[in-house]
């Protein structure tokens, strides 16, 4: 071959390679959930079973989970829009010498992984559980720093893309203080990076395991756990349904990531 | 995308903006010094500019106009040195409450809001009722002759109609100064030259005082009261356009302002003798050693031999449409603009004579 890049067939060989490699155990859940263990046949009875007030008590946890991920997910994204977004602001436009110890600070956390978190975390908790209590939606001060790698690229992108000291310039010699700024000229100027950053903040909260797990918080995941050890099909329903759940949230920030700012209405 | 011409100005008397029109407010820099760390990038920039004055800071880029506009501005602070705006010390005043009006040099209309919108924005910010920030900015789109791309969105406006809004916006809340930080940079000659003119007729029928940063001393020369030359953070001269043009302060404002060349005379009273030629001096008659300012039109290119005056060598000959520009070093180690027939072409390095026209010149005592 004398072009680069792989041609059209082998994109394919590796493209479908990688489709089994993922769809086969998700194909075998999907599979496992419809199967019948008395005839080997295969049955809805898993499905509906999900809607039987006889099971309710069994996925007690997880609903109680599910509550607890929801709340923390809206934790989580307060944190990226109110605290992560305004310090970028600020070390954009006022200390853009300190942007590269920023952005390595902020990209740390997806180089540690989880369990070494926890070690640095527990004792920290241990403080606010004597200040605030242990409610659920404390593990949002741990997921804010779990998702800064990844709401930092998103908004970084946007805010490259807007001339964000021109815009805030012009603001304040047409009479506008800072919140005004923020809120008025940058915020709608970085919807897309802000509304993307917010959906993989979730999408990173609900699918979050071990912190939860080894700090004895009950969110999503760890009630998926709990069922499975009394009821194998409960929880490849619910972590199928979880899947779906982010898929849509992913396709949802392509959407986003896709359009421009200011031309929709057009 | 060309805007087109020619625009005529809303009746006065339909139009707040201009009904409301005032006498302009007084701006002074006071000693301004900036420090950049170590680098020192104002030395102590002292300007007054009278009510409804249009000035200029000229001066090439690094000289420090940009930054003394920034500090008038308040977008940055000065090291020391105050700004008086209307006689009253704004030092200590944030932007958002120093009552001004910016144009910036790179788009800087806000992408998410209509023409209209960006307008009104300032208006909005004074808590100024929605239904009258409407008219009153409709009146200012009227104004820069964009009424009817009100409802358009920055985007979809070209490079000068997003310039003219800007203006619209800058002027709408009847600020007490206009800075324009190099509004024309980013545009088109043909567009460069219209707005120019326009900002200028507008800044005339409002009064409203102005500071306008520039590069380009066409632009300055074109539209100011008074231009302030700058060079490596101080004023080398500040006067009208004709005071420039006729009596350069420095050999750097000779150059920067790219007209008078200056070159060693001797004056005896009302004439003065250069390179042999025989001048009249315009203005104060001078005795002795003198400094001469002659104009490009005044200088005529001549084959070597005895009917030159003087002789050099061409260091750069620019075509400029109906005439040709030609730069000579003069074996006597001055540097000599001349002014002469586009078809007249010349190379560099090459050798010829120059003759003088027995026009009136100014003059200045040698130094």
């Amino acid at each position: 071959m004398n072009r680069l890049g792989a041609s059209a067939a082998t994109r394919w060989i590796v493209g479908v390679l990688v489709g089994l490699f993922f769809l086969v155990p998700l194909v075998s859940t999907l599979l496992f959930t419809f199967s019948d263990n008395a005839t080997g046949g295969f049955t809805l009875a898993h499905w509906a079973g999900l809607f039987d007030p006889a099971k309710a008590s069994l996925y007690q946890p997880i609903w109680v989970g599910l509550g607890n991920s929801l709340i923390l997910a809206v934790v989580t994204v307060a944190i990226v829009l109110f605290v992560l977004a305004p310090t970028m602001v600020l070390v954009n436009l006022r200390h853009p010498r300190l942007r590269p110890v920023f952005e390595f600070v902020v990209l740390l956390p997806i180089s540690i992984p989880a369990i070494v978190l926890v070690v640095g975390l527990a004792p920290i908790y241990l403080q606010i559980g004597r200040m605030i209590g242990t409610g659920a939606w404390t593990l949002a001060f741990a997921y804010g720093v779990t998702v800064l790698p990844f709401a930092y690229r998103s908004i970084q992108a946007s805010m490259d893309a807007v001339d964000m000291r021109t815009l805030s310039e012009a603001g304040r010699t047409l009479g506008a203080g800072w919140p005004t700024i923020l809120l008025r000229v940058l915020a709608p100027n970085l919807r897309q990076g802000l509304l993307a950053a917010s959906l993989i903040s979730v999408a990173v909260v609900l699918g979050e395991f071990t912190i939860a797990s080894l700090l004895n918080r009950q969110v999503f995941q760890t009630g998926i756990l709990v069922v499975s050890k009394i009821d194998g099909y409960s929880s490849a329903m619910f972590t199928l349904l979880a899947l779906v759940l982010v898929f849509l949230l992913l396709l949802v920030i392509g959407r986003v990531g896709r359009g421009r700012p200011g031309r929709t209405r057009s | 995308m060309t805007d087109a011409t020619p625009r005529t100005l809303p009746r006065t008397d339909d139009n707040l903006l201009l009904a409301e029109a005032g006498e302009g407010t007084q701006v002074e820099f006071r000693g301004i010094v900036k420090d950049y760390g170590t680098t020192r990038v104002l030395h102590g920039l002292d300007i007054d500019i009278a009510p409804g004055e249009f000035i200029s800071l000229l001066g090439p880029s690094g000289c420090g106009k940009t930054t003394a506009l920034r500090v008038l501005a308040g977008l940055e602070s000065a090291t020391e040195g105050t700004v008086l705006l209307g006689g009253r010390d704004v030092s200590r005043v944030p932007t958002n409450k120093r009552d001004i009006g910016m144009v910036f040099q790179s788009y800087s209309l806000f992408p998410h809001l209509r023409v209209v919108d960006n307008v009104a924005f300032g208006l909005r910010r004074r808590g100024v009722g929605r239904a009258d920030a409407a008219r009153r900015s409709a009146d200012a789109l009227d104004l820069v002759g964009l009424g009817h791309l009100a409802d358009r969105y920055p985007h979809q406006l070209s490079g000068g109609q997003q310039q003219r809004v800007a203006l619209a916006r800058a002027l709408v809340t009847e600020p007490r100064v206009l800075l324009l930080d190099e509004p024309l940079s980013a545009l088109d000659a043909k567009v460069r030259v219209q707005l120019r003119d326009e900002i200028r007729r507008i800044q005339l029928r409002l009064g409203i005082t102005t500071v306008f940063v520039t590069h380009d001393q066409e632009e300055a020369l074109a539209v100011s009261d008074r231009i302030a030359v700058m060079n490596a953070g101080r004023i080398d001269q500040i006067g009208t356009p004709e005071d420039l043009y006729l009596r350069p302060a420095t050999p750097d404002v000779a150059s920067f302002v790219g007209l008078s060349s200056i070159v060693p005379g001797r004056a005896v009273g009302a004439t003065v003798e250069v390179w042999g030629t025989t001048l009249p001096v315009q203005g104060e008659p001078a005795v002795g050693d003198v400094e001469v300012f002659l104009r490009p039109e005044n200088v005529r290119l001549v084959p070597e031999g005895p009917g030159a005056a003087t002789t050099g060598t061409v260091q750069e000959s620019t075509f400029l449409g109906s005439f040709r520009r030609t730069i000579v070093h003069g074996d006597d180690g001055t540097l000599v603009r001349v002014q002469h027939a586009a078809g007249e072409r010349v190379e560099y390095g090459q050798r010829v004579g120059l003759a003088v026209a027995p026009d009136p010149v100014s003059v200045r005592a040698s130094a």
